[in-house]
């Protein structure tokens, strides 16, 4: 499989997280690894997850969740901005439906709470919204993908702020390694080993009209 | 827009309707901070911010200060009373000397109009301009266009009477430039005598009567009459001044049904505004005053950050 060259408003290799490389065009042109040209920059697009491997994903861990909680007794679903929001949605939603009771979802802004803000520049997301008092709940945290643990660091001192949960764990969709902070995750969609130089992308149908994950070289 | 790439904040003439927009939602995210049992979050540990004030303040120092402190900031107050300033020392030498301290970011307030941007070109540090002589007070208008917006939901197309003492007024001079760059009709009502020079320049209507101005305004800003600078015959008496250009609830009937009235403080009440509109079912007066703690953690949080990329999950 050789380079193929993309249409311009596909490619951007300097773009650092969020990649405009659909995996449905991907897909379509039948394609496991796929090389994308911007200028000296080679950049290998791999699908790793697609729809209905991301749905069985969520559908077993929002049994485990139910499992491990004994119910939704007290139980909430955080997602961390901005990645995580989607998925606590979807799994507040799975588990309403197997249980039949409705489950809160609340969605936290962490960036007052980060380790880099000398090295990064200010960003604004929008303010956290927890329509439920946190203390004394079961609070399952909810991120994408686990990777060095710092976010999921500031999360933890976010929601502290906040009141004092009961018990609080850790849900992700990908666990990537390379973790900085003595951090483990409770729930896991998918182990995926990745060396630091790769990143890892999530694609939502809610953002980005697609259900995949990606890794990119 | 997501981050501000500007060393320092001098007014909002030089600031772009994107930028003016960032540090309003950021300010809105912030509002929530407020209302928390403990309002601290630990982002600006470890920042040095002083506040250096030649002139007297009681709201826009004590919120810069609060900002500072919710956000973990620790700072130092200076003031012309009590410091060196006393003893001769030069704003310059003032600057250099707290700046060898360590001082991350300057709020300075002075009686010279371009002060600020004067200290900007000396220090390395960030400067948030607090009011500069008759120039601009950018974190009031700030705070004024935030209260129109949670009260309006936008600013573009409305109709924004800022009422008073023009020339004096900084806080009016970055109101017209701000709301102007966010698409509001800016009106403008006082007496002849307190118009700047250059009001032809400016984007505004100007009208001489108080009643055709209030006409279907949305929002009505009362300025304060600086009775400091009063002694100069700009207009006969306060009380000819409180007949024609005073907001009273009789004159109100004129603007919109839910018109905002608004005023910087501290208020003369009984000359510029009534009592009871003052404290009447329009006035958003007191939620300026939170507003402005809001807009103020906004622009350390956004003047303060770093500038690389980094890459954690």
């Amino acid at each position: 499989m050789g380079p193929v060259r993309l249409r311009r408003c596909f490619v951007n290799a300097n773009v650092h997280r969020d990649s405009t490389v659909n995996a449905a065009f991907l897909l379509t042109h039948g394609q496991e690894g796929f090389f994308v040209r911007d200028g000296a920059m080679s950049t290998q697009v791999t699908q790793v997850m697609d729809e209905s491997e991301i749905r069985r994903a969520l559908t077993r861990i929002a049994h485990e969740i139910i499992e491990r909680n004994k119910g939704v007794q007290n139980l909430v679903i955080v997602g961390i901005q901005s990645r995580g929001v989607p998925m606590a949605q979807r799994l507040a939603k799975l588990i309403s439906d197997i249980e039949g009771a409705q489950v809160p979802v609340g969605s936290l802004n962490v960036a007052l709470y980060r380790d880099d803000f000398d090295k990064h520049p200010a960003r604004t997301i929008s303010a956290s919204d927890i329509p439920f008092d946190v203390t004394d709940k079961r609070v399952v945290l909810v991120d994408e993908v686990l990777y060095t643990g710092r976010t999921t660091r500031a999360a933890l001192d976010a929601l502290m702020d906040l009141g004092r949960p009961a018990v609080v764990q850790l849900a992700v969709l990908i666990d990537r390694g390379h973790r900085e902070l003595p951090i483990r995750a409770d729930y896991v969609g998918k182990n995926l080993p990745t060396s630091r130089k790769e990143r890892v992308d999530v694609h939502w149908v809610e953002t980005h009209g697609e259900d995949a994950v990606l890794i990119v070289k | 827009m997501t981050q501000l790439r500007r060393k320092d904040v001098l007014g909002l003439q030089e600031m772009s309707k994107e930028e003016i927009q960032l540090i309003l939602d950021t300010a809105e995210s912030y509002k929530e901070i407020l209302s928390r049992p403990v309002k601290k979050v630990p982002i600006l540990r470890g920042k040095s911010i002083c506040t250096l004030f030649y002139e007297n303040s009681t709201r826009t120092r004590c919120s810069f200060e609060l900002a500072a402190k919710i956000m973990s900031a620790d700072t130092t107050a200076v003031s012309t009373a009590g410091s060196s300033i006393q003893k001769g020392e030069s704003f310059k030498d003032t600057l250099l000397t707290l700046e060898a301290m360590g001082m991350d970011l300057f709020v300075i307030r002075h009686s010279a109009s371009g002060a600020p941007h004067f200290a900007a070109k000396i220090v390395k540090s960030s400067v948030i301009n607090a009011g500069d002589g008759m120039h601009e007070h950018p974190t009031q208008a700030l705070l004024d266009m935030l209260t129109i917006c949670q009260n309006k939901g936008q600013i573009a197309g409305l109709k924004v009477l800022i009422v008073g003492d023009i020339m004096h007024s900084r806080v009016a001079r970055s109101n017209i430039w701000g709301l102007s760059k966010m698409g509001a009709e800016v009106r403008i009502c006082g007496p002849r005598t307190l118009l700047p020079a250059e009001i032809d320049k400016l984007p505004v209507k100007v009208y001489d009567d108080l009643d055709r101005a209030l006409d279907g305004v949305d929002v009505v800003n009362v300025l304060r009459i600086q009775l400091e600078r009063m002694n100069k015959g700009f207009f006969p008496s306060i009380r000819e001044y409180s007949t024609l250009f005073g907001i009273n609830k009789a004159r109100l009937r004129r603007a919109k049904s839910d018109v905002l009235v608004m005023h910087p403080g501290p208020m003369n009440r009984g000359i510029e505004i009534t009592p009871d509109v003052a404290d009447g079912e329009f006035a958003v007066i007191t939620d300026q005053v939170t507003n402005g703690v809001a807009v103020r953690m906004a622009l350390l949080y956004l003047l303060l950050g770093g500038s690389g990329h980094v890459d954690s999950t």
